[in-house]
């Protein structure tokens, strides 16, 4: 099993043209094998890029084909529109990898899905994505340093420090069921505890891997989460233990302020709940293979 | 992007928030005709981004025009916690009843807005959130459904401000609000927001935080952006669109997304150095974008050994070392390179790189190994430019 994307899930491309990034990653997703299977665009309904039949709207893209997640990759300006108009098309799985939203356009559609469209769930933006190794993905994840077949479920608010550990695991022959990357910005639309929640039901994923960094205080509350309802064991990795305070770690939201969001608080309080806390990248993965292996 | 009061009050201003008369300074004869302008007696304040300038004595009351040229002389080139005094702000003084305290930020757990209000302003907020939790009225708004002058009314009510005070307030409140949201602020605060004695609202300071993200949609920042003090490694590596912090330490950091380039730095830390800068290079890491962010790297005469961090995902680990090897070709670099290249077709890019490797450019397997390497590269820089000197 998998969590929030598998086999069965089938994908529309909004904003598709024959030069725009949708249809770069688009092509990317679908070579791994997932079901893209439409892409919308206001001046282009009726044509087929690439194989890819489209829309001029999501409305009629889902109509006909039956989409059930869509793959958001506009510009900032246009972002929180092709999100709505995707709820409201009644997509239930939205990733949006967009870079450089203003965060109040991300806080007034987070609460209008959240009143309007309570059935969506939306990922990003400022994500990598999803992978389901093996099934589906929707996003920029290189399929190639995944593994499928599990035990490991991964969460992690950063791109690149996600596919370091899918590489360090999938290098020992440890698989993953679903890798998740929640984005850096500061109102993310799916969180660590919805993750925490999704795997900890998910009964092929046997153990945790959860990448975090400094701004805000979503780690700590990952940490009650954990400490109340994860029974499966959890290792964690935070970046930015070096980060001054008051300066954006290029993420929207890496950002100490005040004495808040601090690495080593973070750190503390996971240690705390129980989860094993790794010093680099490199010793999560090595954590992660060891309990693994103990699980036999 | 943080404002000086003065912005903040003029950012203010668009949005119908009532400030005191007054106008900008950067010489004492300017102080005196802004004066002249606003009406004796002013206030003549040190416009510096960061807080405790009026114990830092920059921020005096003056009677006249004797006194303005005084204060001025004073304040100017003063230097409030690093921060040196270039601009002065000279407003009519205000005859304060009460001094209140506003604000509006995200509260990212809750993923809505959060207002601050209390009775007990001119002090920090933080002391007040420690001393006197009770005294601040919190207010969660609905980024959908906003603020009504309804709303701000009972909000005043429930930070215990007095009757004559309500209403005027409230429409401050609503006004700062706008601001905010409309304004695209990560803070709007005013601190004090001041009841007068002839029973006026308005803001006395402004501590506003732009929305980087949201600059496309706001040309009237540009102005404000022309007027930012930064480190000139800062302004080098903006002008090159490149995402970068500048540090206290000799490593230069080189790397691929944002999590990486900040775990990059603290495994420098664990080894015992010290990270010179962050640096993201994001997704595509060709020769252009790598020969930028080397000469900026370059620039910084701190820099004793350069670390460079990519995993490659997209990008290809092969096409990587192709950019790194075409860029030394175009910067003449003063300090030796660690490469630690990881990720898809990581033979093809190590094999690329093999007839390249010297003392001046040294490949290293994992990331800690490279950290490893490049800190004791930077120590022995140090020695070597000590029997120099």
């Amino acid at each position: 099993m998998s969590i929030f994307v598998d086999e069965t899930t089938t994908v529309v491309v909004q904003g598709l043209s024959p030069t725009s990034q949708g249809l770069y990653h688009g092509k990317r997703n679908r070579d791994y094998g997932t079901k893209v299977v439409a892409g919308t665009n206001p001046g282009r309904g009726g044509e087929v890029i690439e194989g890819i039949p489209v829309f001029a709207t999501v409305a009629e893209a889902v109509e006909a084909t039956g989409a059930s997640a869509s793959f958001v990759s506009v510009p900032p300006a246009y972002a929180a529109a092709a999100i709505l108009e995707a709820a409201e098309a009644g997509i239930s799985f939205i990733v949006c990898i967009t870079e450089g939203i203003p965060a109040h356009d991300e806080a007034r559609t987070y609460n209008r899905l959240v009143q309007d469209h309570p059935g969506t769930r939306l990922l990003g933006p400022n994500c990598p994505g999803i992978i389901s190794p093996g099934k589906c993905n929707i996003g920029i994840t290189s399929g190639d340093i995944a593994l499928a077949g599990g035990p490991v479920g991964i969460v992690s608010r950063s791109g690149t420090l996600t596919y370091q550990a899918l590489h360090e695991l999938s290098q020992q022959g440890v698989g993953q069921t679903t890798c998740v990357g929640i984005g850096g910005d500061p109102v993310p639309g799916t969180n660590f505890i919805d993750c925490l929640a999704a795997f900890q039901e998910d009964p092929d994923t046997l153990a945790v891997m959860m990448i975090g960094e400094i701004g805000g205080s979503e780690e700590e509350r990952a940490a009650e989460f954990i400490s109340e309802h994860v029974t499966k064991p959890v290792v964690c990795y935070i970046a930015g233990v070096t980060a001054p305070p008051g300066r954006r770690m290029g993420h929207a939201g890496a950002i100490i302020s005040g004495s808040q969001g601090t690495a080593q608080a973070k750190m503390e309080a996971l240690s705390a709940a129980g989860a094993v806390v790794a010093q680099n990248p490199t010793e999560a993965g090595v954590r992660m293979v060891e309990i693994v292996k103990g699980l036999g | 992007m943080d404002l000086f009061e003065y912005q903040g009050k003029q950012y203010f201003a668009r949005y119908g928030i009532p400030t005191s008369p007054g106008g900008v300074a950067s010489t004492a004869d300017e102080a005196v005709a802004q004066a002249e302008a606003a009406g004796y007696p002013v206030v003549v304040k040190a416009q510096v981004k960061v807080g405790g300038r009026g114990k830092a004595g920059g921020i005096k009351l003056a009677a006249d025009a004797e006194e303005v040229r005084r204060h001025a002389g004073a304040i100017l080139g003063m230097d409030i916690k690093g921060h040196v005094v270039h601009r002065l702000w000279i407003e009519h003084a205000s005859d304060i009843a009460e001094e209140y305290y506003a604000s509006f930020t995200l509260d990212r757990p809750a993923k809505t807005y959060l207002g601050m209000l209390s009775a007990e302003g001119g002090v920090e907020i933080e002391e007040v959130a420690a001393t006197n939790p009770g005294a601040i009225a919190r207010l969660h708004v609905d980024p959908v459904r906003g603020l009504d002058v309804e709303a701000a009314r009972r909000w005043a009510d429930e930070a215990g401000l007095p009757d004559a005070a309500r209403d005027p307030a409230a429409e401050v409140l609503v006004a700062l609000y706008r601001c905010y949201e409309e304004g695209d602020c990560d803070l709007a605060e005013i601190n004090p927001l001041i009841l007068t004695t002839g029973g006026r609202v308005h803001a006395l300071d402004a501590k506003v935080t732009l929305d980087d993200n949201a600059r496309f949609r706001h040309r009237e920042w540009e102005e404000f952006a022309a007027t930012e003090t930064e480190d000139p490694r800062e302004q080098m590596a903006r002008d090159k669109g490149l995402n970068y912090v500048g540090l206290s330490g000799d490593v230069g950091i080189i790397a691929n997304g944002a999590g990486l380039a900040m775990s990059t730095c603290d495994v420098v830390s664990q080894v015992g150095g010290a990270p010179a800068n962050f640096l993201d290079i994001g997704g595509g890491a060709n020769a252009d974008v790598m020969s930028a962010a080397l000469e900026v790297i370059n620039a910084d005469p701190s820099v004793r050994a350069i670390f460079v961090n990519i995993f490659g995902g997209i990008t290809r680990v092969d096409e990587v070392a192709k950019g790194v090897i075409e860029a030394l070709g175009r910067v003449d670099l003063r300090s030796p390179i660690v490469l630690r290249l990881d990720g898809t077709n990581v033979q093809e890019g190590r094999a690329l790189l093999q007839p390249h490797l010297s003392e001046r450019l040294m490949a290293e397997a994992t990331m800690l190994e490279a950290a490893r390497r490049s800190v004791a590269l930077a120590a022995a820089g140090e020695r070597g430019s000590e029997e120099r000197a």
